[in-house]
């Protein structure tokens, strides 16, 4: 067995414990430790990729105990695809918290970490339940970042978020033991094997179960009609946390994509390809609402917010297709879209911060210290995010409108992206031009100075969407392999198969 | 790959011209045209390749998973707009230099026309289609960028946004169009494409594919109805205007038609949806243009009447049309450009575009004068010069055009309509401008003459008006035959390039245009006192105001959604999980398992009713906040001795200490809490939120009933085996928890971490003010730690600790363990900071609480990173027995330090919390001070 499947989980969890001890060491100290430790969770990641790319599932078993009994983690390429999209991404994030957010409340370090952690369990576990304590540890670490910093809107669209998720929460409990109770496994290997062979008088219980898994998975991820917690929760972070939660929509999609191709996925007999049914119409319903609120945000944050929940749509939909090209497509679309709506989050903090009262409210203000650079950062990321070229976004959209075969499904598809990517357009020329442009005269008085932490870990997750075009093969190659893994999931259960490891007293 | 190299050249001008910036306007102009030279140089080998009907191809793979190669083409078609591109840049470039201002971002002017430069020799060379369609909105992005140069106007700000929005929004419909066509024909490559002329048009997805890649063409090439966007794009710098907007960008669209005329020309619906355009848009361009007052208005919609003239051509469909169409965009483009620049120096010497002020310039700069008339003559058509020659050719064809019936006397009729027109407003040009009495008002005067560098670009040009005029032939026929060839796939019909065609009906309707607009100029007023009596649209207010309708549309409607409402998400969330699970849930129906149900006794009768009391009651009482509070723990109560019944002592011991903190941790909430709920439901959403609850209940009620009546074979036999031999302990349920799930219990004490670090972080700046008095308007107690509580609680203390050393102890094996110790430990911590005080007990607890917890995690988390020493994976436990006198044999086991990790967690976690939460204010010493002072 291979300690590296523990080294993302283990290094921030121990280095953020680490950051407890240091709460009363100096500030410079706590962030060098800090960041080591989230470019440690980055090379582990760059490790495991490496490992993830033979095709081959690598498990690991918790305890020594032969699976299904105890708690494994398994490294597939899909673990390997989310483990780096979110160590990059929290590496930059964790870069601009360096400016000064980290000081704005006590422990921003330790929830930081622990909220890496958690993000990195649910990618890696292979058990249904301890996927449920994985949420349970980001949703609690999230919930503290997303206070980081205090205030009341903060604090109430915060509760909103907190207590929607509880009952997500419950509901998670629920089904996991509606499901237990038939199967009499947590291990998602075994339940894939063991889903086929349920009598049909246990068969309404596991769909039911799996159907409410659905709708958990879905408030994660923020489709409708469950997404209206988002705009406000995320526009209220401070920024390195909305940057950050770009990804955590994303851990929703990903329980999707794991539990939907895995347990009810092909090979499930009766209950294959499970609510799948819904996920396709809602997705596009998710999208156009996405829309429709981008149109309407008056705010640049508000603005990116919705464009979450945009991506949440178009990569559904693209999932919902069912088909391993629709899976390759919505998985290169989510690289692109966490980096960029990352990217986006932490640019709208620097307009904000170089706009005096004005903030990112989308009106009239004067011409910021940076507009230069700032304006280009935000032509460069919000071409990435519409999905024009020559950036990312366009080969991912690319890629999705590809994926849709002749017939309904493809009219559907490529009418709502195609319209919705021209009212993205029109909202973000919009907003572009007044805020970059349209300047009054007059000076701010305590406009941001731009720091390097900042600059740099915005120009750095905007450009990554250059390196995306540049890597586009290998990419592309990756999410296919990715997808065709994900089909076949005969691989993934024969992990039960391994041997612990043995001259043990067991 | 030299054709990449082409394209590439002006990016990488884009990037390295802007670095001369400093050095002067001449110097980045220069560093600037470097590109377009080597682009030419390179470009002028391959001539005699082309000459004899071949394309060159050069093609790399880049992501042929969706098709997309970085594949270039260089044919006639290409190579004469390559030519277009490049040499009109050329000359744009040296205008440029004189045309900015000193003071004015040369450096990104230059970068920015460079970029585009590139994109459009992009689309030009691309050999597939996808390549070409990310130039292509490549395009529409720059010329955003370009149009919006001088971004504080806010005409120029508008304007950019409608350009984008229309040929953006066109690129969208493009790339539908384009993925149609890799569904239909397998591949983008051009040359699979072409061939496969027939297999597309023969395709059931053939209309709706030609659709959308005319709409992409229409947009781009500002065919009506998307042809308003174009005069608005006018707001940019002139040299902007001269070689996006009327020699190459707004070509794009044409170009497009002439690539795939081999693939989609040829079937009636081609035939109807373009031609019809074109005739449109040449009528309504031509006849708007006469009413401009503006120079470059005017100038802006004769380019859309030439587009659709042009567009007209294509859409003839016979392949002479398609030869006059290619001759006429090379025409086009040279007068055009011409004049733009022509009009861009009459508006940097005089300081105004109005032609109602700018009169008789004759007499100031009659070098410019003769360059814009000779110019505007070819725009208007006169023989000798090039427009000429292709107008003849467009009345020819127009002429062949075999319509039914009465339908075929529209096409000569419109074109000698357009032509009358285009006569006026080019007679308008040249009279206006340049004669008609003296200027007036104008804000720079007397005009001189521009710079004598800032007219070569436009002598260039007017020259190739006259040269093509005179010998066409000579100087472009070679040119044109492979154009044309490459255009129609090979095969050029019999034509001959010549000044005049002898005396025939094209030449009649030419003079018919002429005598016709001469005298349309002449009664002029008249047609202005006409067009006066209709409203004039502004299309750019239009399209502002359809934005904000748009926008304050969804904005109204994202209110209504998403209206902050946390009842109105939680109902959806609710609702959602109803409607996915109706439908099996009522295939499970009211389905009891093969376990027969077992007996009810009276004590579990009785309690089950107490707990269902108790619940209610919470639920009714809900707007006293203690009484439901207590009822709530009634219940928790209720369920800790279910537990114990149905045999569960581990849980019912959790459940029991997990009740009290809660509690404790509630009431320390609610000092803060007004002490009722106000009424802010209706009776309607009560009733309605009590279906969902009932719903709910008898839904889980179902669900419950038909899982615990099921025969049930789990993983959990494995456990009851294995936990001794295996975990090394008896309590099974102990064993789970640190041992088989010992990782689920890692992350679960790691929740309760964080839950206390935020909830200390949430408070550590948060300072409420305590209530004065209790809900009833009494003073709180003035003896806050009674001594009778605190005599107690003291030695209680040790007592209860030393019953928590017990529980950890035994955990493995009896009830018990880290878990339940802990929070044994934590009451018996909080009795005293309830009895005593806050600051009592923190000057005997030295030790801050959040380090408790990070120990706490620490040793669990380090306890599993002990197995890698010994090879084994995390969280591997291993125990053996030992034996001291006294005590007797006992075991070791690591899962123990594993649960001392448990237990200190859950102590210092619970503990920050609560004293986190007690200290929001200092009740014991605030409140009661202040009611001594009021007392006393």
């Amino acid at each position: 067995m291979n300690n590296w499947l523990t080294a993302p989980i283990l290094i921030p969890l121990l280095g953020g414990v680490l950051q407890i001890f240091m709460s009363y060491a100096p500030m410079q100290l706590r962030r060098t430790l800090a960041l080591t430790t989230t470019i440690l969770t980055l090379l582990a990641a760059i490790v495991l990729l490496g490992l993830a790319d033979d095709g081959s599932y690598r498990v690991y078993a918790l305890g020594n105990w032969q699976p299904p009994f105890g708690i494994m983690l398994v490294l597939d390429r899909l673990a390997a695809l989310m483990l780096i999209v979110t160590a990059v991404l929290a590496l930059f994030c964790h870069i601009y918290a360096f400016q000064k957010t980290d000081t704005q409340g006590p422990h921003f370090h330790t929830l930081f970490l622990f909220q890496l952690t958690g993000l990195n369990i649910a990618f890696l576990t292979g058990d249904l339940f301890n996927l449920f304590v994985a949420f349970e540890v980001l949703l609690i670490a999230s919930y503290g970042l997303l206070l980081h910093g205090g205030g009341t809107t903060r604090t109430v669209a915060g509760l909103h978020y907190v207590v929607l998720n509880l009952i997500g929460s419950a509901l998670f409990l629920f089904s996991v033991g509606m499901i237990y109770s038939v199967t009499g496994t947590l291990n998602m290997a075994d339940l894939a094997v063991k889903v086929p062979q349920l009598s049909s008088e246990n068969l309404p219980l596991v769909k039911t179960g799996g159907l409410l898994l659905l709708v958990v998975f879905g408030l994660k991820s923020a489709i409708l009609p469950l997404c209206f917690w988002l705009p406000r929760a995320y526009s209220n972070a401070t920024a390195p946390v909305a940057a950050l939660f770009a990804v955590m929509t994303k851990v929703g999609i990903y329980a999707i994509l794991r539990v939907y191709t895995l347990i009810f996925g092909e090979n499930a007999g009766e209950l294959a390809h499970l609510g799948m049914n819904w996920l396709f119409p809602t997705a596009l319903f998710t999208l156009a609402i996405g829309v429709i609120g981008l149109l309407g945000s008056k705010k640049l944050k508000t603005m990116i917010a919705w464009q979450v929940i945009i991506s949440v749509g178009t990569m559904l939909a693209a999932i919902g297709l069912t088909t391993p090209a629709g899976i390759s497509a919505a998985l290169f679309y989510l690289i692109n879209t966490t980096w960029v709506v990352g990217g986006l989050f932490l640019l709208a903090d620097l307009v904000s911060s170089q706009r005096g009262s004005a903030d990112d409210r989308i009106v009239t203000a004067p011409k910021m210290r940076n507009n230069a650079l700032l304006g280009t950062l935000f032509l460069i990321s919000a071409v990435a995010a519409i999905g024009l070229p020559p950036l990312s976004g366009f080969f991912s959209k690319l890629l999705i409108l590809q994926a849709a075969t002749p017939g309904t499904e493809m009219v559907l598809l490529w009418s709502v992206i195609l319209v919705g990517g021209f009212f993205t357009l029109i909202a973000y020329s919009h907003a572009g031009s007044i805020v970059f442009w349209r300047n009054s005269e007059g000076h701010i008085k305590h406009d941001g100075k731009l720091g390097l932490p900042v600059t740099l870990s915005t120009a750095g997750l905007v450009g990554l969407s250059l390196v995306i075009v540049a890597l586009a093969g290998p990419i592309n190659r990756y999410t296919e392999a990715t997808a065709a893994q994900l089909n076949s999931p005969a691989g993934y259960t024969e992990v039960l198969q391994m041997p612990v490891v043995t001259e043990s007293r067991r | 790959m030299s054709l990449a190299l082409v394209v590439m050249l002006p990016f990488m001008g884009a990037v390295i011209a802007p670095q001369f910036a400093q050095a002067g306007r001449t110097a980045i102009a220069i560093a600037s045209s470097v590109p377009s030279l080597v682009a030419l140089m390179t470009l002028f080998p391959y001539w005699e390749r082309l000459a004899g009907g071949n394309a060159v191809i050069q093609h790399v793979e880049w992501l042929p998973q969706i098709g997309l190669s970085l594949s270039f083409r260089l044919d006639g078609l290409a190579l004469l707009f390559a030519l277009l591109i490049l040499v009109i840049g050329i000359l744009i470039i040296l205008y440029a230099r004189y045309y900015l201002k000193k003071h004015e971002n040369v450096g990104k002017f230059y970068s920015l026309l460079l970029l585009f430069q590139g994109a459009m020799l992009g689309i030009v060379l691309s050999n597939n289609l996808l390549l070409m369609l990310v130039f292509w909105e490549l395009t529409s992005v720059v010329s955003f960028l370009l149009i919006s140069f001088w971004n504080h106007k806010q005409d120029a700000r508008r304007g950019a946004r409608m350009a984008l929005a229309i040929t953006g929004g066109g690129g969208l419909a493009l790339m539908a169009g384009v993925l149609l066509i890799g569904q239909i024909v397998g591949s983008y490559e051009l040359e699979v494409v072409l061939a496969a002329g027939d297999q597309i048009r023969a395709h059931a997805l053939y209309p709706i594919t030609l659709a959308l890649i005319l709409v992409g063409a229409f947009t781009k090439s500002a065919q009506f109805p998307f042809h308003f966007w174009l005069p608005h794009a006018m707001q940019a710098p002139t040299p902007v205007s001269a070689y996006l907007h009327s020699a190459t960008m707004v070509k794009a669209g044409i170009f497009l038609m002439a690539r795939l005329y081999p693939a989609l020309a040829g079937t009636e619906q081609w035939f109807y949806m373009v031609s019809f355009t074109g005739m449109i848009t040449l009528l309504i361009g031509a006849y708007v243009a006469m009413f401009k007052h503006d120079l470059k208005g005017l100038l802006a919609h004769s380019t859309v009447s030439h587009l659709g003239l042009i567009t007209l051509l294509f859409g003839m469909g016979t392949k002479l049309a398609a030869v006059a169409a290619v001759f006429h965009v090379v025409n086009h483009a040279t007068f055009k450009a011409s004049l733009f620049m022509a009009a861009g120096i009459i508006d940097h010497e005089t300081g105004t575009r109005d032609m109602r002020r700018i009169n008789g310039l004759w007499r100031y700069m009659p070098h410019t004068a003769t360059l814009a008339m000779v110019a505007a003559a070819s725009m208007a058509g006169v023989p000798l010069l090039n427009g000429f020659i292709s107008k003849e050719m467009f009345f020819a064809e127009a002429l062949e055009l075999n319509l039914p019936g009465i339908w075929a006397y529209l096409p000569p009729l419109v074109a000698t309509l357009a032509g009358i027109f285009a006569v006026a407003y080019s007679a308008r040009f040249i009279h206006d401008v340049f004669f008609n009495g003296q200027p007036k008002n104008l804000p720079v005067f007397p005009p001189h003459e521009p710079p004598r560098y800032m007219k070569i670009p436009v002598e260039i040009l007017v020259f190739a008006c006259l040269a093509v005029g005179m010998f066409p032939a000579f100087s472009v026929g070679p040119l044109l035959f492979i154009a044309a060839s490459a255009t129609l796939g090979g095969e050029v019909p019999d034509y001959t390039l010549a000044v005049a065609h002898g005396f025939n009906l094209p030449l009649l309707m030419s003079f018919a245009a002429f005598s016709g607009g001469l005298v349309m100029y002449s009664q002029r007023q008249r047609f202005f006192d006409f067009h006066e009596r209709f409203k004039e649209i502004d299309e750019k207010a239009v399209f502002e105001s359809v934005v904000t309708w748009v926008g304050n549309l969804s904005e109204r409607v994202t209110n209504k959604l998403e209206n902050g409402s946390l009842q109105r998400y939680a109902l959806l969330l609710f609702l959602t999980a109803f409607t996915v699970t109706l439908w099996p849930l009522t295939e499970l129906g009211f389905s009891i398992g093969s376990n027969e149900l077992s007996p009810v006794d009276y004590p579990s009768a009785l309690g089950a009713l107490v707990l269902i009391g108790a619940a209610i009651g919470t639920v009714v009482m809900h707007r006293q906040r203690l009484t439901s509070l207590i009822l709530l723990s009634v219940v928790g109560l209720l369920v800790a001795v279910a537990f114990a019944t149905f045999s569960a002592p581990d849980l019912a011991l959790t459940q029991l200490s997990v009740e009290v903190v809660t509690i404790i941790l509630l009431v320390l909430s609610l000092f803060y809490l007004p002490a009722q709920t106000p009424v802010e439901t209706t009776a309607f959403t009560r009733w309605r939120d009590v279906g969902i609850a009932l719903a709910a209940g008898i839904g889980m009620t179902l669900v419950t009933l038909a899982l615990l009546t099921r025969p049930f074979s789990s993983i959990s036999e494995f456990f009851l085996e294995n936990s001794k031999p295996g975990g090394g302990g008896t309590n099974v349920v102990n064993v789970i928890l640190v041992d088989f799930r010992g990782f689920d219990t890692l992350g679960e004490i790691t929740v309760l971490a964080i839950a206390a670090l935020g909830i200390y972080s949430m408070m550590k700046y948060t300072k409420l003010q305590a209530p004065a008095t209790d809900r009833l308007g009494n003073p709180w107690s003035k003896d806050p730690h009674p001594t009778m509580l605190m005599q107690i609680s003291r030695p209680l203390l040790p007592l209860a600790l030393m019953v928590s050393v017990f529980i950890f102890l035994r955990g493995h094996n009896l009830p018990g363990g880290g878990f339940i110790a802990g929070l044994i430990t934590a009451v018996a911590l909080i009795s005293q900071y309830i009895a005593s005080g806050v600051d009592w007990s923190e000057q005997r607890v030295k030790t801050p609480y959040q380090i408790v917890v990070a120990l706490g995690v620490a040793i669990a988390t380090l306890t599993g990173v002990g197995s890698y020493a010994f090879g084994y994976p995390f969280l591997t436990s291993w125990f053996t027995y030992a034996s001291l006198p006294v005590i007797g044999k006992f075991e070791l086991a690591t899962a123990m330090i594993f649960d001392l990790g448990v237990y200190l967690t859950v102590v210092g976690a619970t503990l920050l919390a609560l004293t986190s939460l007690g200290k929001l204010s200092d009740p014991s010493t605030k409140v009661s001070a202040s009611h001594n002072e009021g007392g006393v």
